[in-house]
C-alpha cells in the first residue's frame, strides 16, 4: 500500500460518520443518506420538510471546514478531472444515486447496518463498477 | 421542529468532520482505493475500507438498538425506506453512480463537504449532481 499510510484518521473519521448516521436513525428515525436528503431538497417542498434537510446539508461543508480550522485535517485537493469530466461525473452520480435509491452513506453505512439486501446489492454493484471504471480510466485509457 | 433542525444540523456537522478527517473529501484517496491494480505496485490506498469498518462498527450497534424500540427517541416514527425488491432501477442506478464515482472520485457527501475548500471543482460537480438529480425527478416523478 501507499507509504506513510495511517489507519487512524480514516478509522476515526469513519466512526464519526457511523455515529452520526446511527444516532440520526435512533433519534430522528431517518436514514442519513446524502443523495436522498440533498435530492429531496431540490424538488418541490416535500411533506417531510425541507428545513431539517437544509440543516443537514449545510452541516456537511461546515463540519469539513471546522475540521480544517481546528487543524484536524489538511484541506483536500480538488479532483484532477477537467470540467467536461466533472460535469459528466456529477450528472452520473446525481441521476444514478436517485435511480438506485442511495449512495455510500445511504446504502453503504445505513443500509449495510440495517442488513438490507437491497443495499448489499447496491454496494456490490457500485463498488464493482467503481473498480472497473478506475481500471479503465487509469490503466487502459491513460496508456 | 427546532429540535429537528438542530439535531439534523449537528448530524451533518459530525458527518462532515468525519468525511474530512478520514480523507474522503480527497478524490485521490477514493480513486486510490478503487484502483485495485495499484496493489501490485504498492500504491493502494485502503482508507475507504477503514472508513467503512469504523462507520459500520459505530452505526450497526445503534441500528440494532433501534430495532428494539417501537419508535425513535425524538421523532414519532421510523422512516423505513419504502422501496422493496431488487429491480433494474437499483442495479442500473448503482452502476451509473459507480461510473460517475470512478470518473471523479466524489460521491454526494464528500462533494458537498468539499465545498468548504472554496474551490471551483466541487462547485461544478455539485451543480452537475443537482442537475442529474433533477433529470431523474423530471423523468421518474412527473407528478412533483
Amino acid at each position: 500500500m501507499i507509504e506513510d499510510f495511517s489507519l487512524w484518521p480514516p478509522l476515526f473519521g469513519g466512526v464519526l460518520i457511523g455515529l452520526s448516521a446511527g444516532l440520526f436513525w435512533l433519534l430522528m428515525g431517518r436514514i442519513a443518506g446524502v443523495s436522498g436528503i440533498f435530492g429531496r431538497l431540490l424538488g418541490p417542498q416535500p411533506e417531510s420538510g425541507w428545513t431539517w434537510r437544509l440543516a443537514f446539508v449545510l452541516g456537511l461543508p461546515l463540519g469539513a471546514w471546522l475540521a480544517m480550522s481546528l487543524d484536524w485535517s489538511e484541506m483536500a485537493p480538488p479532483p484532477h478531472a477537467g470540467w467536461p469530466v466533472l460535469i459528466a461525473g456529477g450528472l452520473l452520480v446525481g441521476f444514478g444515486t436517485r435511480l438506485g435509491g442511495g449512495c455510500t452513506s445511504g446504502h453503504g453505512v445505513c443500509g449495510l447496518s440495517r442488513l438490507s439486501p437491497r443495499s448489499i446489492i447496491a454496494v456490490l454493484v457500485f463498488m464493482a463498477v467503481g473498480v472497473v471504471g478506475v481500471f479503465i480510466t487509469r490503466h487502459v485509457l491513460a496508456g | 421542529m427546532v429540535r429537528a433542525i438542530l439535531i439534523s444540523g449537528l448530524a451533518g456537522l459530525v458527518f462532515g468532520i468525519g468525511l474530512q478527517i478520514s480523507g474522503m473529501t480527497d478524490p485521490s484517496v477514493i480513486l486510490g482505493f478503487l484502483d485495485l491494480f495499484a496493489i501490485s505496485t504498492g500504491n493502494w490506498n485502503p482508507s475507504l475500507a477503514f472508513v467503512l469498518v469504523g462507520g459500520l462498527g459505530a452505526a450497526a450497534p445503534l441500528f440494532a438498538w433501534a430495532r428494539q424500540r417501537p419508535r425513535p427517541m425524538i421523532e414519532p416514527v421510523f422512516q423505513h425506506p419504502t422501496s422493496k425488491g431488487i429491480d433494474w432501477r437499483l442495479i442500473l442506478g448503482s452502476a451509473l453512480f459507480g461510473a460517475g464515482w470512478a470518473l471523479v472520485g466524489y460521491c454526494p457527501g464528500p462533494a458537498l463537504a468539499a465545498l468548504s475548500a472554496g474551490l471551483a471543482e466541487p462547485v461544478l460537480f455539485v451543480a452537475s449532481m443537482a442537475l442529474g438529480m433533477t433529470f431523474y425527478r423530471l423523468a421518474f416523478e412527473p407528478a412533483s
